[in-house]
């Protein structure tokens, strides 16, 4: 699938906070709400904001069902004038070994097994995944003012 | 934070106050369960109104909650969830299908009073 | 200092980075010591282009001040943060008053345009030094000039988005008919933002109103492509998460078939032929019969 590199720390245009480590399920309220203030700075609208916050949350509870630990990368970027939102979640985790299947809509978190990445790519509107058995994982998201 | 759990007549209220953390909900899971049982209640109400964040977790562990009362031969309804919330959910294909949901606490009490009165209508 | 400036200049074939630098410094001091002057002939030229005619010479001068302050203050140090701010402040206000794009990116290179003569006549003795000065000042100017225009057309797009949403806003009604009813008609093709926004405007709707029953007619549909069909039915599922039912009227077979095509469980949709049926079968399950405070045996429906 798609493997794309995940984005430099100096890639232009995006403003980046401090990463927030991803250990316990406490962490996962604290990125998702930092994910929302964020947005809201920025101008999103209110069901947007929930839709980022709930795309934070699935991403953290995926490294720490997966990898344990991790760490969530928010940011702000701009593009054609739009301000928009940049998340990066990543892991030193096991990787995933077939991801053209993770991302295949058949996996849905509501069974309580797959990971929730085709759910977390239709909340947002950029979604990118390197990952690699071994290697650990790292999903990018964004999503744009409109 | 643990949920407060209010008794209104035979059924029981747990009215989340702010962001659950995962132990939090586990918790009101097994709060619910011990108060039900105790109470012998006929139905749970658990008001998420104030949840602005329903998650694939939340939603497992609530049709969990669901599925324990229903053990104790109560009913659950989920109330309060929020248009961005519902919206977001149905996008994450979130589903709490088998658990029933109302707009708010007035409703969910009055879908409780009429599955007990129809409860007792067919013991008659 | 010109005669070290020259000296500098001289030097290398180009300033230095200290070069230009200190030349930038002779600028700004000579743009503020003629501050007045170099204003009133802006604002002049302004007028005389037949720029910001929607504004009166007051409101000019007063913008005008404001605008070449910012400008030799950005010169001077080189920050272009408090340029972009100052070029979505003043965006934000001349917008309304109807002021164009070509006129705020005409009003800036007229003042690049003033403030580069006026650098002419104070160096035209020294060909070599004024090159340099120019090389300085060049660069920053077309960076403001840049910075005021982008900011500008950014500001007007996100406007423009605006009321885009507020017009689709208005075009898709969710009409209240009863008590704890609502009913959406859609009509037209629908592309997903739209669907989108329609979803967004129900369930808000669903909650301000109480709806317990909720209508969809999309008879005025004439088809939908799968992205929307989805939407249909994340429609139909989240007004259900807020306890309402929903009611599909005007399904036309075709829509039934992208539909099925997409894997949705007809069975799980409640449709009804037409709008009318719809409204029958909503009060039907609202229970418009007179309600007891014990309902009686005879009455108890399943």
């Amino acid at each position: 699938m798609s493997s794309n590199r995940a984005p430099r720390r100096d890639e232009p245009g995006v403003v980046e906070e401090p990463a927030i480590a991803i250990s316990s399920s406490g962490d996962i309220v604290i990125a998702r709400q930092r994910g929302r203030a964020l947005a809201a700075g920025l101008g999103f609208s209110g069901s947007d904001l929930t839709l980022i916050a709930t795309a934070i949350s699935e991403l953290a509870r995926n490294i720490i069902e997966y990898a344990t630990t991790g760490e969530v990368i928010l940011g702000q970027a701009g593009k054609n004038g739009r301000p928009g939102i940049v998340i990066v979640a990543r892991d030193e985790g096991p990787g995933i070994g077939d991801v053209a299947k993770a991302l295949s809509a058949g996996y849905s978190t509501g069974q309580g097994l797959g990971l929730g990445l085709p759910g977390v790519r239709r909340l947002m509107d950029e979604f990118e995944i390197d990952s690699e058995p071994g290697h650990g994982t790292t999903v990018t998201v964004r999503k744009w003012l409109r | 934070m643990r949920v407060p759990i209010l008794k209104q007549s035979q059924y029981v209220i747990a009215s989340i106050q702010s962001a659950l953390s995962d132990e939090d909900l586990l918790q009101l899971r097994d709060d619910l369960a011990q108060t039900v049982g105790r109470y012998r209640s006929r139905g749970v109400i658990v008001d998420v109104t104030v949840l602005d964040v329903m998650d694939s977790f939340a939603v497992r562990t609530l049709r969990a909650i669901a599925h324990m009362i229903r053990l104790r031969g109560a009913e659950t309804v989920i109330v309060g969830i929020q248009p961005e919330v519902a919206f977001a959910m149905v996008q994450l294909g979130l589903t709490l299908e088998d658990v029933t949901t109302a707009l708010d606490l007035e409703e969910g009490l009055a879908h409780l009073e009429r599955q007990t009165a129809a409860g007792a209508a067919h013991v008659k | 200092m010109s005669t070290e400036l020259r000296a500098r200049a001289s030097e290398v074939g180009s300033p230095g980075a200290d070069a230009t630098a200190a030349l930038l410094r002779e600028l700004v001091a000579h743009l503020r010591k003629n501050r007045t002057q170099l204003r009133e002939e802006w604002a002049r030229r302004i007028t005389e282009s037949k720029l910001l005619t929607a504004m009166t010479r007051e409101e000019i001068f007063a913008e005008a001040t404001s605008v070449y302050d910012n400008y030799v203050e950005v010169l001077e140090t080189g920050s272009v943060e408090a340029l972009q701010a100052y070029a979505r402040n003043l965006s934000e206000r001349i917008i309304p008053r109807g002021v164009e794009t070509h006129e705020v990116l005409g009003i800036v290179l007229l003042l690049r345009d003033v403030l580069a003569r006026s650098l002419f006549k104070k160096y035209q003795a020294d060909f070599g030094l004024l090159n340099s000065v120019l090389d300085a000042y060049e660069p920053a100017a077309n960076r403001i000039a840049n910075t005021v225009a982008v900011g500008f057309v950014q500001e007007r797009e996100r406007i423009i988005r605006q009321q885009q949403e507020a017009i689709r806003e208005l075009s898709t009604p969710v009409l209240q008919v009863r008590d704890r009813l609502l009913i959406l008609p859609i009509i037209g093709v629908i592309d997903p933002q739209r669907a989108r926004q329609l979803t967004e405007q129900l369930l808000r709707g669903i909650r301000s109103n109480r709806a317990k029953v909720v209508v969809v007619d999309i008879t005025g549909v004439p088809s939908v492509d799968a992205t929307v069909a989805n939407h249909l039915v994340q429609t139909v599922d989240a007004s259900r998460l807020m306890g309402a039912n929903v009611i599909v009227t005007g399904l036309s077979s075709e829509i039934a078939q992208t539909l099925v095509t997409i894997g949705v469980d007809l069975s799980k949709i409640n449709a009804v032929g037409d709008l009318q049926g719809g409204i029958e079968e909503a009060e039907r399950l609202l229970g418009y019969t007179v309600t007891t405070p014990e309902p009686k045996p005879s009455e108890k429906q399943s």
